[in-house]
């Protein structure tokens, strides 16, 4: 019999006692450094000790329950992927998703925390243990390899026995490569303690003994400090016959991290990854709410204001917004409104999907990105418009910043997400049941007294979009620091000029002709342009503009960026003039 | 028992690093160096000895055993003492053969300049991530926040990186400062220029309350005991009638002191020349710009060289 590779297996890297919560605990296995922190969603995170901006030890980092924050220059790490949620010198980007700290396999198993190990790896099960039913005895590292600790603790085994009681009889038998059970006898008790040596480097290793059962509650000191004791006399006996050389820097076998996500690339309008319907709830009245857990691996990561394209089952494609807060990142969490007047979408995601269905995604795209480098932060939610909001006051009300939720709606029924919105409660402010007049004058008085350095992101129906955005002009609030994003574009498109098209980049000119749009005749032409709402709403089909004169007929920009004439969405707006020219 | 301290190499004694060998360093503030009485240190892992002479003239030489430290020494019987200069408050020296003078900064001859080194600190990191450190502004709102930055003001927006001479320059580094005016309460955007003139020397510039045309000058002179350890002496070089001192001594020491934590846990602790080693964003040019700038010169003390070809 060969032995297995010690990489293959999983080991343990700490106790779940360790792991005290909004903790950082420091661990190390076949010569990697790790990190392990429990999210407050119960979630172990193993993760390299290294943050991959510039090296710093994530052992020292803040764990604030959901993410992982570096001292140095404040990166934020997201429970589970790793990825990297935030970077402070840049507020308005979203991070590249290759930024990810590695993540390793994390499983629990007899009150210790298992990684390592290739992907089909189990922690062991052993006849010794039972699962739920077992006391951690204190971890002891030892400076010698791995297999002198494991010859060690069959040697003396007979020293190992139990606190009580002279007459044992003491037996020892291998629980697997890197294990080692004792067991004693008196009588009719038995005692079982399997020791685990996690296998820390080429010259270190860490015993973590592992007993059998829940001890008289008057009896557990007296056995946690018999066996601490017995421990410490097998490592001065180790130690000492291993000789003066500890080697910390010993061979080692290159840990597996997890693999990234893995999505088609993007191409078009095409679906990208596949999920199942994990949940589906009423969470208010008309507002189904749903959450899609990926089918394997994990899911692609995204940042507040992010929304998903959903193929429906049938064959509409349509927009929601992630609700998620920083931190969960199994699922994606939307809000679907039934709309009296559904085209088929909102319809069919009440009354034909159902927990436990698949459906196609695209990848997050965020088009609403939400800065968080503001002195003030308002977010404005007109009914299911609160989806994304809801998103920004989590991450807001995480990084204690300051913000105020508005949430308009008809009723308290009408509140969607009840469960988010009651940790909020600070920055929630809620109207309820109030005219068209009446909500224009509630924002007046939110927005009448600009500042510097504030931002304003509104969503909700068009209407209240426009009025705010009027009305925060009105009181000074500078274009670019009002955020909206809009849920359909309710304006008449036209489609019936015609207009020659040069792509600079491959020097070639199209006709763009009535009753087609631009994004399709360069679709035509063979240009891959990646498209998500088709109507001017969520800005992914967007084009520089070299050139000529432009016929807007979307609600992405805002008024300056219209004016600056140098981008446009190819799905629904078309040339003014004759001829334009786009960087493509 | 022999325990190595989790670096990839023992530190390296007598480099081979030409680059690094043929620099001048400085190793202490003349104002601290005792009078005829040896010290010892190292200098990129080679065991050297210093002292000033009876007329205040700095001494360098190769570690002897015939003058621990502590021991009496005269210079007129000291062998093959190491060349030295006294420049900018500091003893330098070298154990190569430094082609040129020191980087010349024009600031200290104004008249009405207060000189001083503003603190030494020991730390567990490598001279080139000790520059890296003072060149990034990055990091201000976090490691030094209510001084030299606040958060959640913690944009950096674009700014420039040219060549000027051999030697790096980063300019318009916009920072909001929340201390910037003493009577401000909404802070200020500060704007720093930095230099980078010698492969583990930088200075920064940054505008005075007390001259609207004239910059105050900090600067970091890393003394690089070996590979993975240093002693970065902060010299100041300012427009400054307010302060004493010792308020100029205790702020310089207060920021040191929030940066000592980070660059001892960074890992490696050499500073690795592969672009693709570690994560940077453009918030980061100028350590881009001062990472390849190592790369050119060839230095390989204290860096992680690129195993990239051609860079
Ligand atoms: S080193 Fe971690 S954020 Fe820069
Ligand atoms: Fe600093």
């Amino acid at each position: 019999m060969t032995a297995p590779e010690p990489g293959s297996l999983l080991h343990p890297v700490a106790s779940c006692a360790d792991l005290v919560p909004r903790h950082v605990v420091k661990a190390r296995l076949l010569g990697q450094d790790l990190a392990v922190w429990r999210a407050d969603d119960g979630f172990i995170n193993v993760w390299a000790d290294r943050c991959i901006h510039r090296g710093v030890r994530l052992t020292v980092a803040a764990n604030d329950g959901a993410e992982l924050v570096c001292p140095y220059h404040g990166w934020r790490y997201s429970n589970r992927s790793g990825n990297c949620a935030y970077m402070p010198a840049h507020p308005s980007d979203a991070p590249p998703r290759r930024l990810r700290v590695p993540a390793f396999r994390s499983e629990e198993r007899y009150g210790l925390i298992w990684s390592g190990g290739s992907p089909e790896a189990e922690p062991p099960r052993l006849p010794h243990l039972e699962a739920d039913d077992t006391l951690v005895l204190r971890a002891l590292p030892v400076n010698v390899p791995p297999d002198l600790a494991l010859q060690g603790l069959h040697e003396c085994s007979y020293q190992l026995g139990p606190a009580a009681g002279d007459a044992a009889s003491i037996s020892c038998d291998s629980a697997g490569p890197f294990a080692v059970a004792v067991t004693a006898r008196t009588g009719s008790t038995e005692e079982i303690v399997v020791h685990f040596v996690q296998p820390v480097d080429g010259g270190r290793c860490v015993i973590r003994p592992v007993m059998r059962g829940t001890p008289a509650a008057g009896r557990r000191l007296s056995i946690l400090r018999h066996h601490a004791r017995q421990l410490e006399e097998l490592r001065a006996r180790l130690e000492s016959s291993a000789g003066s050389r500890v080697t910390v820097r010993g061979p080692s076998t290159a840990l597996e991290p997890l693999p990234r996500p893995s999505t088609t690339a993007a191409s078009g309008r095409a679906p990208q990854l596949e999920v199942s319907v994990a949940r589906k709830w009423l969470t208010a009245e008309g507002i189904a709410a749903f959450e899609l857990a990926p089918m394997s691996g994990q899911l692609p990561s995204f940042q507040p204001g992010a929304h998903v394209d959903v193929h429906l089952p049938n064959g509409l494609v349509r927009q929601y917004s992630l609700t998620n807060g920083p931190g969960l990142t199994s699922v994606y969490r939307l809000g679907v409104k039934l709309e009296p007047d559904s085209r088929g979408g909102s319809r069919c995601m009440h009354d034909s999907v159902h927990e436990g269905d698949t459906l196609q995604l695209s990848e997050p795209h965020n088009n609403f990105p939400l800065r968080r480098d503001a002195a003030r932060t308002v977010l404005i939610a007109g009914g299911i418009g609160v989806t994304p909001l809801l998103a920004m006051a989590q991450t807001l009300e995480r990084q204690e910043l300051a913000y105020e939720l508005h949430y308009f709606a008809q009723s308290d029924d009408h509140l969607a997400f009840g469960e988010v919105l009651e940790p909020l409660s600070t920055g929630l402010v809620k109207h309820l049941g109030l005219s068209p007049d009446q909500t224009a004058d509630e924002i007046e008085k939110i927005t009448h007294d600009y500042g510097a350095a504030s931002h304003l992101y509104v969503c909700g129906p068009g209407p209240m979009i426009e009025a705010t955005r009027a009305i925060a002009g009105g009181s000074g609030w500078p274009d670019d620091a009002v955020h909206f994003e809009y849920f359909k574009n309710e304006s008449e498109l036209h489609d019936t000029s015609t207009f020659e098209v040069r792509l600079a980049r491959t020097g070639r000119t199209l006709m763009v002709g009535a009753g087609i749009s631009l994004l399709d005749s360069l679709r035509d032409a063979g240009v891959d342009m990646p498209s998500s709402c088709e109507q001017g709403v969520c800005g992914t089909c967007m084009a520089t503009v070299l050139e000529g004169q432009l016929d807007h007929q979307d609600v992405f920009f805002n008024d300056s960026e219209r004016a600056a004439g140098n981008q446009m969405l190819t799905c629904v707006s078309r040339a003014a003039g004759e001829r334009i020219v786009l960087d493509l | 028992m022999t325990i190595t301290d989790g670096r990839q190499t023992e530190p390296a004694i007598g480099p081979a690093d030409p680059v690094a060998v043929d620099q001048w360093y400085a190793l202490t503030a003349l104002d601290e160096i005792p009078v005829g009485r040896a010290v010892r240190t190292k200098l990129l892992g080679v065991p050297v000895s210093y002292c000033r002479d009876h007329d205040g003239a700095p001494l360098a030489w190769l570690t002897q055993d015939s003058l621990p430290a502590g021991a009496p020494v005269d210079a007129r019987t000291l062998d093959a003492p190491l060349p030295t200069m006294a420049d900018y408050g500091y003893l330098w020296t070298t154990v190569g053969e430094p082609g040129g003078a020191l980087f010349d900064i024009p600031e200290t001859a104004e008249p009405d300049r207060r000189i001083l080194n503003a603190g030494t600190f020991g730390i567990f990191t490598s001279g080139p991530r000790a520059v890296e450190n003072f060149l990034d502004m990055g990091h201000l709102p976090f490691v030094h926040p209510g001084v030299l930055g606040q958060q959640p003001f913690t944009e950096i927006v674009d700014y420039q990186v040219e060549y000027r001479s051999s030697e790096i320059y980063a300019v318009n580094c916009l920072i909001f400062q929340p201390k910037a005016a003493a009577a401000s309460t909404s802070g200020q955007m500060v704007n720093y220029t930095f230099r980078v003139p010698h492969p583990l020397c930088a200075l920064l510039y940054k505008s005075t309350p007390e001259d609207d045309v004239r910059l105050d000058v900090i600067g970091l002179f890393v003394h690089p005991i070996d590979d993975g350890r240093v002693r970065a002496h902060l010299f100041n070089c300012l427009l400054d009638t307010v302060n004493t001192d010792g308020q100029l001594r205790r702020f310089q020491q207060g920021v040191l002191a929030q940066d000592k934590p980070i660059l001892e846990n960074q890992v490696p602790r050499q500073l690795p020349l592969d672009p693709d080693a570690e994560a940077p964003t453009r918030a980061d040019k100028t350590s881009n710009a001062y990472r390849r700038w190592l790369s050119d010169l060839g230095m390989t003390y204290g860096v992680v060289a690129s195993t990239q070809p051609g860079l």
